[in-house]
């Protein structure tokens, strides 16, 4: 029973994965495709953060955004990624001694 | 002498771009481990085999996904709708593999298409970011070696959380919840830097995500929404690359 739940899910899965790769080969997009397509990351990046983050803590919100603010103020220095990740996830320890 | 030569750069430079793509997946690995670990844990109590969660992991390999179906397998719900539920929840990653293959048009299919199976939103952003070495030589590798790293800290994971249940301090792997999101952060915050006009793509984005689901809209399609609406602000606030071919 749990298989094939977890075949189904990996079909539904996959194939918005894969379908654009057989897609994107056979045609060539106008120049606006290509600029949304490049702003994609940045949106995804966006809307993957917030409102997320509020829920690391879901009964104190402001607890995963401080600690996005003390990330944003590490990677605003050059900090490198790692020490970014380490440094938001001090500062949820610490918040919630 | 000559041939041999060249080898050695080439193997050396596919070692090279394996190398970098272990590098550059290694802040994926760190904040996957803690949600593998979890999700293996919860599976396993919810009366899953160590083999079903493992297999999950494998063959479906997107981490909300696989929370939201062990949260609804433990409440009883029926199998049609967590994989309803899932197709919601994942068909982001129909956008992003859009705009990762458009990236790769350079590289040939049958190397592509095994890449895109890897996709997720930690991957896709990472590539999405190291965007020079899909120009590269054996570029391929090194998105090859980032996504595979990931996907094995992933089904490890779930594994090990499997067998060995509550390793974690719990206060620990709390406060690790955090590590996708911060590691989102250190990746938009250098774009954010080089062309303050990415913030706003980013911000709109939040912004629609964060109005359609207060509008009760899942967060599978509000994800969708924003990263769809905000991406065409791009149209407008991008430059068009230059074309190096």
């Amino acid at each position: 029973m749990i298989i094939w739940m977890v075949i189904g899910m990996a079909v539904v899965t996959a194939v918005p994965r894969f379908l654009p790769a057989l897609i994107v080969g056979f045609v060539t997009f106008p120049k606006w495709v290509d600029r949304w397509l490049n702003a994609i990351p940045y949106a995804a990046l966006g809307a993957l953060i917030f409102p997320g983050i509020m829920s690391v803590k879901p009964d104190a919100p402001q607890i995963g955004v401080i600690a996005g603010l003390v990330g944003i103020f590490l990677a605003w220095l050059n900090v490198h990624i790692i020490f970014v990740v380490f440094g938001a996830i001090a500062s949820v320890f610490l918040m919630t001694l | 002498m000559e041939t041999q030569a060249i080898h050695t750069t080439a193997s050396s430079t596919r070692l090279h771009m394996i190398k970098r793509g272990m590098i550059a997946g290694f802040p994926i690995m760190l904040g996957y481990l803690p949600i593998a670990l979890t999700y293996g844990v919860l599976a396993s109590r919810t009366g899953m085999t160590n083999l079903e969660l493992t297999l999950m992991s494998v063959l479906v390999f997107a981490g909300a996904a696989q929370f939201l179906a062990v949260g609804m397998v433990a409440t009883g719900t029926g199998m049609i709708e967590i994989i309803i539920a899932t197709f919601v929840l994942n068909f982001r990653h129909f956008v992003m593999s859009l705009s990762f293959v458009n990236r790769l048009k350079g590289v040939a299919l049958r190397a592509k298409l095994p890449l895109t199976f890897g996709l997720t939103d930690e991957t896709f952003t990472m590539s999405a970011l190291y965007k020079d070495e899909a120009k590269e030589k054996y570029g391929s590798l090194f998105y090859a070696s980032l996504i595979l790293t990931a996907y094995l800290s992933w089904v490890g994971g779930s594994y090990l959380g499997g067998v060995l249940g509550d390793v974690m301090p719990a206060r620990l792997s709390d406060s690790m919840g955090v590590a996708l999101y911060a590691m989102f952060i250190g990746l938009l915050i250098p774009s954010v830097k080089k062309d303050f006009k990415i913030a706003g793509i980013a911000v709109l984005a939040m912004l629609i995500n964060f109005i359609c689901q207060y509008w009760g809209m899942s967060q599978g399609w509000a994800i969708v929404m924003g990263t769809v609406l905000a991406g065409f602000s791009g149209i407008w606030l991008l430059e068009d690359e230059e074309v190096t071919e």
